[in-house]
């Protein structure tokens, strides 16, 4: 039997993006070099809602684009016996060199999706800086690696799992912590 | 249909041995992989540290460069064995380069090879997983896959497709690859050749036999040509290319009958003025260019499909 608790329902998570999309452009002296870059597969939708928040405070039209980090995926060719993980498709259809990135992600946790993505990210061009925003994070870092604008810290045991559910992918905005059974 | 999430096999042998949602899911992986092509850094790390062998015994320009390309794409060490000649015997040479190549402990050996079922074969023997580069008469997986993938990008679409296959029946493995692909993933298709190039029992791949061109035209969606494979031919199959062309050779006038946005395709090398006039094959339906693109993109998959897979 597994507890779960809902950490975050769709008002907080509406209102922790606004916060967000205020919090960038106060961080930023203009939003005309800044792109959004989300993370497949629920950092793509978080990135469009943050896109049009930016466009109704700020009247700013920010590029935004969708990135597959498996192909940079550290623990991709370790494990022999098991079945590739789905590539999907990276779609940064502007170019980046010398904008701001803001790279954006549902949970952060070990911190290695993004040292993947800033690797594939690197491999279009060279952004004169990129910015990490996520919806969570869960803590557990293995890598160096911190967030630039958080939705909401939730602390976890490395034994719970994080899932985050958008409007886009699974019908309603939620995040829920589950105990491992 | 639903698209599988790996494929069961570690080796690529043909089309054969894939179902319709492992071909679906080769040509999803493949979408991604086109999109690498376009980026300022055309590589990813992914097969970083393995060992691809690519073994040539026949010629071969594109595909061999198509597959040399695509693992450097993916970061992986590459190495070449072009074995020229025919005098060797075939069945022992291929037995003692495997076991040689073995000792230097390849993660995947690309194989081309004059002998039907010389990389099954191979992969009895080997620990290394093998892809089917073309094998004599047989198949040639991965050139059905881009063809396949570059239909898609035109019509958005196999099922219901209409694909016609003219040409050198007899001697073609990438017609036996495509019409297997094909009729799996509900495309109708037609195929037409003189009938001293057409193999006995055509029907059982599922395909519509015609000895009329304009017939087969009629009303195709796609029409693709085959090579009249002349280094195959020991005997007297052809009267004359002249007679060939007149007969067998596609022109503008012909390809009147097809739809009005048909395209058309050949698996290359042309001989220009024997099955397809440079008119058709320099035309605005011919997408044969593209076809060599989308080849890499489809390797690239392959490649990247089979070294997850397991020991099955």
């Amino acid at each position: 039997m597994s507890r779960s608790a809902i950490v975050m329902d769709a008002d907080r998570v509406g209102r922790s993006l606004a916060r967000i999309a205020h919090e960038i452009i106060e961080h930023n002296r203009t939003l005309d070099d800044v792109a959004l870059v989300g993370i497949r597969a629920r950092g793509v939708p978080i990135a469009a809602r943050l896109a049009a928040r930016l466009k109704e405070i700020a009247g700013a039209d920010v590029p935004t684009g969708a990135l597959d980090i498996t192909l940079y995926r550290d623990d991709l060719m370790r494990h022999q016996v098991s079945p590739q993980p789905v590539v999907r498709r990276t779609e940064i259809p502007f170019s980046i060199d010398g904008r701001r990135i803001l790279l954006v992600d549902d949970v952060l946790y070990t911190g290695r999706t993004i040292r993947a993505a800033l690797d594939a990210l690197i491999d279009f061009g060279r952004p004169s800086a990129i910015q990490l925003v996520v919806l969570i994070d869960r803590g557990h870092r293995e890598l160096p690696i911190r967030a630039d604008y958080v939705g909401k810290n939730v602390p976890t045991s490395r034994q719970q799992s994080v899932n985050v559910r958008l409007m886009e992918i699974d019908g309603r905005d939620e995040v829920e912590v589950e105990a491992e059974s | 249909m639903t698209t599988a999430t790996a494929l069961r096999s570690r080796h690529l042998l043909g089309i054969a041995e894939l179902d319709p949602g492992e071909i679906q899911l080769v040509l999803d992986t493949a979408l991604a992989m086109k999109e690498i092509g376009t980026r300022a850094i055309k590589k990813v790390p992914t097969l970083r540290g393995r060992t691809v062998v690519n073994l040539f015994f026949e010629a071969s320009t594109r595909t061999r460069l198509s597959f040399e390309l695509a693992e450097k794409r993916l970061s992986a060490d590459t190495l070449g064995v072009t074995v020229a000649g025919s005098s060797v015997s075939k069945g022992e040479t291929l037995a003692d380069t495997a076991r040689t190549l073995e000792a230097m402990a390849p993660d995947v050996i690309v194989l081309r090879h004059g002998s039907s079922g010389a990389p099954h074969q191979l992969a009895r023997v080997c620990k290394a997983s093998i892809v089917n580069a073309g094998d004599g008469m047989h198949e040639h997986p991965t050139q059905a896959l881009l063809d396949a993938f570059t239909m898609i990008e035109h019509k958005g679409r196999l099922a219901g497709l209409r694909v016609t296959i003219i040409g050198d029946l007899l001697h073609s493995r990438v017609l036996r690859s495509n019409a297997l692909l094909l009729t799996r993933m509900g495309a109708d298709v037609t195929v037409c050749g003189p009938p001293t190039l057409m193999p006995l029992g055509l029907e059982r791949l599922g395909v519509t036999v015609m000895h009329s061109i304009d017939a087969a035209i009629e009303g195709a969606d796609v029409v693709m040509m085959l090579r009249v494979q002349f280094e195959r031919m020991h005997g007297l199959f052809l009267p004359s290319v002249r007679e060939y062309f007149s007969l067998f050779g596609l022109t503008p006038e012909r390809l009147a009958r097809a739809a009005p946005d048909v395209i058309v395709m050949h698996p290359g090398p042309m001989n220009r003025g024997v099955e397809i006039d440079s008119a058709v094959a320099d035309g605005p339906w011919s997408v044969i260019l593209e076809q060599v693109a989308n080849g890499l993109a489809v390797r690239m998959a392959v490649l990247y499909l089979l070294a997850g897979e397991g020991d099955t």
